[in-house]
């Protein structure tokens, strides 16, 4: 098999994910064991070569997104995987492609953190540090997938706008969607979009600057480019001490994020504008709020729900939308309250936010526990 | 030969920042006049990949070529991906022993033993220069340094012998004061393939020699040339005096197959295999 046909397939979420990758185009992929990622690895291993594509295994997690980066300016297509400690490891190279704007993908297998905490079993704890991790003010674009179908197509997604924005794109998902199996409907590929860098044209040369998102020249190919990870002009020459290239360099790469955040921005909804209880959840969390939602509807409360694909930038509009109409919003995570406060901050006071928290051993928040969360909630607010 | 060398042919015109008789211009000189005797006229068949340091700055961003300016210690994983990719370009790191041997150790460990084919030119201050003069991984014992101002309290490492325990294909060192070696050295190992490092013991009269003792520049190199040892001499001598010595000369030559060829290899025997 060469590239995945339209067709059905029984994939496991690590899977469809290094599917989706060769579909997108991705050519290079260098990693470090860690579970719960190390079947898309070995996956990736496997599948790469059979399309001309290279899989190495680096000493570390460091080494391995170097790598990416190294193979990212040769023009090429790729990718690395990990979770929560190597992804804390990446944390420095993360900021170095944000700041030599240099497309990669990066998925996040989510684990039980901090530390290496419970490495079998699910969590969905680095939210935060998929958006802060690196020093310094920079915008990172976060997709986070609840089903291996979502891991393929939002796989093809982060390769895209790594491609169309010139940035790392991280995908976190968690241990849940990265090992279950489902069913994954590859479409012809024909119809599916793939995104490429532009390429500069004879002449241009400000790879660094002029424009909203420049022109990716490769190494090797006589456009002389200087890339550094310091403060560099358009030219890519560095300046480390003037205020103004700083802050323009820098506001720039935030601002090509930020302003198109509610064209990234990315969700499934359902009921927002005539609810009284409203739900905002998350990868594999967010499996539990149809039936949750299904239930209380036939309890006579009407719930509506948001389900964030794109966690970085934060779809704010949506929420404020359903926070309009929603009196409480409630929001299951598997982490002490890391979307919690964005959901609050983006509801500006319309809507009392109420945390539904639960960590460790890899247990679920289940439809019934978010059911009866409702249940409660919406017995609080007839008082 | 084609034209009379000239350095500036290879370098655009901005400014660099070394102090005055800093050994990295030797080193600069020497890269680029071997760069030129083998018939470059320009620096498009390379790719330079250096981290953080002074040394890092030798390509970055003086070399009209391409060069990728990485994180401390990453240059090597970062040309790696290159490397991997465009086999057809020679890959060139340029880095301080802090660098390389320091926050980079494992990185150039592994890619000795899988015989990646880059050269890699640590230039040994043995300091971290750009810092402010710390105790590096190549401080010589009891030597004082901003962090170790009672003198140095570690066992310096030998980068040049771990590169040939570690299944480099080529490894020299010379000093800043083998001009004439360091440029044939050099040449030599761009005409090779595999993993390729060559060690230039350098003067840094900023941050170590000022601190050590030394006047200026000059006394510095007086000081590598009375303490340079060939090979063959190192072997005559006991620990103890070696210790104070800088040995120098071709530690290995040697073929093996190489990790580009090896990864072509492995896609070649992939594709034949068909899975249905
Ligand atoms: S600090 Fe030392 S190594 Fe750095 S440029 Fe000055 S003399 Fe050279």
């Amino acid at each position: 098999m060469k590239i995945a046909k339209l067709n059905t397939y029984f994939w496991q979420g690590n899977e469809a994910c290094a599917e989706a990758a060769i579909i997108a185009g991705c050519r290079f992929f260098a990693g470090y064991p860690i579970t719960p990622a190390s079947e898309l690895f070995e996956h990736m291993a496997k599948r790469l070569p059979q399309v001309g594509g290279i899989t190495i295994q680096m000493e570390d997690e460091m080494a391995s997104l170097g790598a990416v980066i190294g193979a990212s300016w040769t023009g090429n297509k790729a990718m690395t995987a990990t979770s929560g400690p190597g992804f804390s490891l990446m944390q420095e190279l993360i900021g170095y492609a944000f700041m030599t704007e240099t497309p990669c993908v990066i998925a996040d297998m989510q684990r039980v953190g901090p530390s290496t905490g419970q490495a079998t079993k699910c969590g969905q704890g680095d939210v935060m540090q998929a958006r802060w991790g690196t020093h310094g003010d920079y915008s990172a674009i976060v997709l986070a997938p609840n089903s291996v179908q979502e891991m393929f197509t939002l796989t093809i997604k982060a390769f895209n706008y790594a491609e169309k924005y010139r940035t790392p794109v991280i995908l976190l998902a968690d241990e849940i969607v990265a090992h279950m199996r489902e069913q994954v409907t590859v479409p012809p590929i024909e119809r599916i979009e793939i995104i490429n860098r532009r390429k500069p044209k004879t002449g241009e040369k400000a790879f660094f600057g002029n424009e909203e998102v420049p022109p990716m020249p490769a190494v090797g190919e006589g456009y002389n480019v200087i890339v550094t990870g310091s403060t560099h002009d358009e030219y890519g020459v560095r300046s480390t001490a003037n205020p103004i290239v700083h802050r323009r360099l820098v506001e720039r790469l935030n601002n090509k994020i930020q302003n198109h955040a509610e064209e990234i921005a990315d969700y499934e909804s359902y009921n927002v504008d005539k609810c009284r209880i409203g739900i905002v959840a998350f990868g594999c969390t967010s499996r539990a709020i149809y039936e949750a939602a299904e239930n209380a509807e036939k309890m006579g409360i009407k719930t509506g729900y948001v389900r964030l694909r794109t966690l970085w930038p934060f779809p704010e509009q949506i929420i404020r939308r359903l926070a309009k109409s929603a009196k409480k919003i409630i929001v299951p995570e598997m982490n002490l309250k890391q979307i919690f406060y964005e959901v609050e901050r983006a509801a500006k006071g319309s809507a009392e936010i109420i945390p539904l928290n639960k960590i460790g051993g890899g247990e679920l928040i289940t439809p019934e526990e978010l059911t009866a969360k409702i249940q409660e909630v919406a017995k609080e607010e007839k008082k | 030969m084609t034209q009379q060398f000239s350095i500036r042919k290879y370098l655009r015109d901005i400014e660099m920042p070394f102090c005055p008789g800093c050994g990295i211009f030797t080193v600069m000189n020497a890269f680029l006049k071997a760069v030129h005797e083998l018939g470059h006229e320009d620096l498009s068949k390379f790719v330079f990949c250096s981290g953080i340091g002074c040394s890092a700055w030798i390509p970055s961003p003086h070399f009209i070529a391409d060069s990728i300016h990485t994180p401390h210690g990453r240059s090597i994983p970062i040309a790696t991906g290159v490397k991997l990719l465009r086999p057809d370009v020679n890959v060139v790191v340029f880095g301080g022993d802090g660098d390389i041997v320091g926050i980079g150790l494992s990185h150039f460990i592994h890619a000795a033993r899988r015989n990646l084919d880059i050269l890699v030119i640590m230039v040994n201050n043995m300091v971290y220069g750009m810092t402010g003069g710390q105790v590096a991984p190549t401080t010589p014992f009891k030597i004082k340094t901003t962090t170790t101002p009672y003198g140095s309290f570690e066992q310096p490492l030998d980068a040049t012998r771990l590169a040939v325990a570690a299944g480099a294909c080529y490894v020299s060192r010379w000093t800043t004061i083998h001009q004439n070696e360091l440029r044939e050295t050099i040449k030599k190992a761009m005409k090779m393939k595999g993993f390729r490092f060559i060690e230039a013991v350098s003067q840094c009269p900023t941050a170590f020699g000022r601190r050590v003792g030394f006047k200026d520049a000059g006394e510095m190199l007086k000081w590598f040339k009375e303490n340079s040892v060939s090979i063959k001499q190192a072997e005559k001598l006991d620990e103890d005096k070696l210790a104070e010595k800088i040995v120098v000369g071709e530690f290995i030559q040697r073929q093996r197959p190489t990790f580009v060829d090896n990864v072509y290899k492995m896609i070649e025997e992939a594709q034949k295999i068909d899975e249905n």
